[in-house]
């Protein structure tokens, strides 16, 4: 018995770990760890959450968007910033998943699943808001190309269009790359799964896998090219977003910088969610020994590299405005530093370019409760920095006369906070249901790990 | 050839006596091989006689076709269904037609990634006579299973019972039909 593999010590993986046991500890959390009332707390209050946010899109379908404080000149508001917002947590799951991949990196192995259920989820509430903010939403698939006996056809020509294109295929594809990936785990839980019910239910999902050579040898193919696949498109998803606003020739949207500066703060954002989901999980589920305090000093990193990255943004953005010789341009410039939205905008750097700075610190890279807290902050300062872009550009564009301050009501409120409420509620059934980390890859990795040598 | 098993298994403990049982079984001959792991062993497909698989090919087919299909749409319907000319500008303006056909690209790769492997696997396929082979539900958690089909023309029980048995397996099983 003495030759099987058992993981040594490692940055990625404690030691002591076989095959055996990683499997039963991660099929465990979902077979046979009870419910406890935290988990159920949280449960509770997010289903409350999203009944709420049910009922107010529910209302919003009967009222109109007349609900939100957008009025013209503001004609994007709330709905807009969340999308933009959403969508850019988005992408911190797949960048995981499939640039992580490719390139080999190991710590990627125990945070790729639940960083692609994050994914899922915020582009699922991403992709709601627009359809949210269309007016009259049950025209919405208009935007899909089809004969239709009015001979209309999309305006190829607008970034809207393409919006609705990169949206729906990155939702397809990381839905696709997520079940690919489970599916050698949903066997492992049909296997392990105590009673005929579950057995059931594991088995249909796991579609009879039966972990034969030839199947892995497929399966590890599609699931590489569609990592390669996958990649280009993180890139492109949040870029076409970008381009919803550069392609627009208003102040402050019209700037060619948008679609690097955007796909920057994306993953800067995603990485604030993954920690500030990572932390709790593996503090509740006792994941500490696969998910170490090597995985959170990667993530910080890249969180300040990327962070770095969008400071470049905003220093380009406003050099630009200032550099242009554009009045239009400047005015918004000095609006952004100065008006009504200058508070948000100041908050915003205080949040994404002085705070993550304490990244800089090793110390404050391995410290889990202050990274929770830095992610909040950065996650709060993105968003920020998607209200700014929405809502100031358009409150103060070339006329005087047309200027005009969007004010939220209480119902934009009520959305952004339904919409990361039904985000955790997806989250918690998630972990309770599915297994939140990689079964089959965390034995290849004691695999790998048992037969290393020992890494620093 | 109407043998009422399936075939004849062996259990292994590690990675690498099961790569080793199944080159053996091989180079014996034998071709109706199966080799069961609970990860994606490096080198078992091909000790099995697995030959390269064809899904890049079909991935690449089937994401060209979906370049030049996302393409055509938008060119069909600028140009000839609706053309809407502005200031004599072009109807086909290519540059404005290539987000959408690397978006329709991208799907169409993805899709015949995920599906291609699924029906190459043959699934879904939810029963298979090897789920009710002694300790098989160990085969997504810890162990490794070799299983000698029967329906390989070149199957003879003395000798496949011998080779098996030379791998000096945990446990060896018969797999009933």
């Amino acid at each position: 018995m003495a030759d099987l593999p058992v993981s040594r010590e490692s940055g990625v993986l404690r030691a002591g770990w076989g095959y055996a046991s990683v499997t039963d500890k991660i099929a465990g959390l979902v077979l046979a760890r009870p419910v406890r009332w935290p988990w159920l707390a949280a449960f509770l209050a997010t289903l409350a959450g999203t009944v709420v946010y049910l009922g107010a899109i529910t209302w919003l379908f009967i009222e109109g968007v007349g609900l939100w404080g957008i009025r013209i000149p503001v004609a994007w508001g709330f709905a807009i910033a969340n999308f933009v917002w959403w969508i850019g947590i988005g992408h911190a799951g797949t960048f995981i998943s499939a640039v992580l991949l490719l390139l080999r990196q190991r710590w990627r192995t125990s945070i790729n699943r639940f960083a692609e259920a994050m994914t899922l989820f915020a582009a699922g509430m991403a992709g709601l808001f627009p359809i949210l903010h269309l007016g009259r939403p049950w025209f919405a698939y208009w935007l899909a190309p089809y004969p239709d006996h009015m001979n209309l056809w999309p305006q190829w020509r607008s970034p809207l269009v393409w919006d609705v294109f990169a949206i729906a295929t990155y939702l397809v594809v990381s839905a696709l790359f997520w079940y690919q990936g489970m599916l050698p785990d949903l066997a492992t839980l049909r296997d392990r799964a105590g009673s005929r019910g579950k057995r059931v239910a594991y088995g249909l999902l796991a579609l009879g896998w039966r972990g034969e050579a030839r199947h892995w040898a497929r399966h590890e193919t599609a699931y590489l090219l569609m990592a390669g696949l996958a990649t280009p498109l993180v890139v492109s998803v949040h870029s076409v977003v970008a381009m919803d606003f550069a392609i627009g020739n208003t102040p402050g949207y019209h700037s060619t910088i948008f679609p690097p500066y955007f796909v920057a703060g994306a993953l800067f954002s995603g990485f604030a969610m993954v920690l500030t989901l990572a932390i709790p999980l593996r503090k509740a589920f006792q994941l500490e020994d696969f998910i170490t305090e090597v995985h959170l000093d990667h993530a910080a990193k890249v969180l300040l590299a990327t962070g770095w990255l969008l400071v470049y943004g905003y220093l380009v953005e406003n050099f630009m405005a200032l550099f242009s010789g554009d009045r239009y341009e400047i005015a918004m410039a000095v609006d952004r530093w100065t008006g009504f939205y200058a508070p948000v905008y100041w908050t915003m750097l205080a949040c994404n370019v002085l705070a993550p700075q304490v990244l800089w610190w090793r110390a404050a890279r391995r410290s889990p409760w202050l990274l929770f807290a830095l992610s909040i902050v950065v996650n709060l300062g993105m968003w920020m920095e998607r209200l700014t872009i929405v809502v100031q550009s358009t409150s103060h564009d070339f006329m005087p006369s047309a200027w005009g301050r969007f004010v939220p009501t209480g119902w934009d409120w009520i959305f952004l906070a339904g919409s990361i409420s039904m985000f955790a509620w997806l989250f918690l059934l998630f972990i309770r249901l599915l297994p939140a980390i990689s079964i089959s890859e965390m034995r290849e990795l004691v695999k790998e790990e048992s037969a290393a040598e020992v890494a620093p | 050839m109407n043998d009422p098993r399936w075939g004849l298994m062996a259990e292994y403990e590690t990675a690498e006596a099961l790569v080793a049982a199944a080159q053996a079984a091989h180079d014996a001959g034998f071709r109706a091989i199966e080799a069961y792991a609970p990860y994606h062993v490096e080198g078992l497909a091909e000790a099995v006689g697995f030959p390269r698989s064809r899904l890049p090919a079909l991935v690449l087919a089937c994401a060209v076709a979906g370049g030049v299909g996302g393409y055509f749409l938008q060119w069909f319907a600028a140009v000839h269904s609706y053309p809407i000319e502005v200031g004599a500008r072009p109807l086909d303006s290519w540059p404005m037609f290539v987000p959408v056909a690397f978006e329709t690209t991208i799907l169409a790769g993805a899709l015949a990634a995920f599906f291609g492997a699924l029906l190459a696997n043959g699934l879904p396929r939810l029963a298979h006579p090897i789920f009710d082979a002694p300790d098989f539900d160990l085969a997504t958690r810890n162990r490794f299973f070799l299983c000698l089909r029967t329906d390989d023309p070149r199957f003879d029980d003395a000798r496949a019972g011998a080779l098996l048995d030379a791998t000096r397996p945990l446990r060896r099983a018969e797999v009933a039909r």
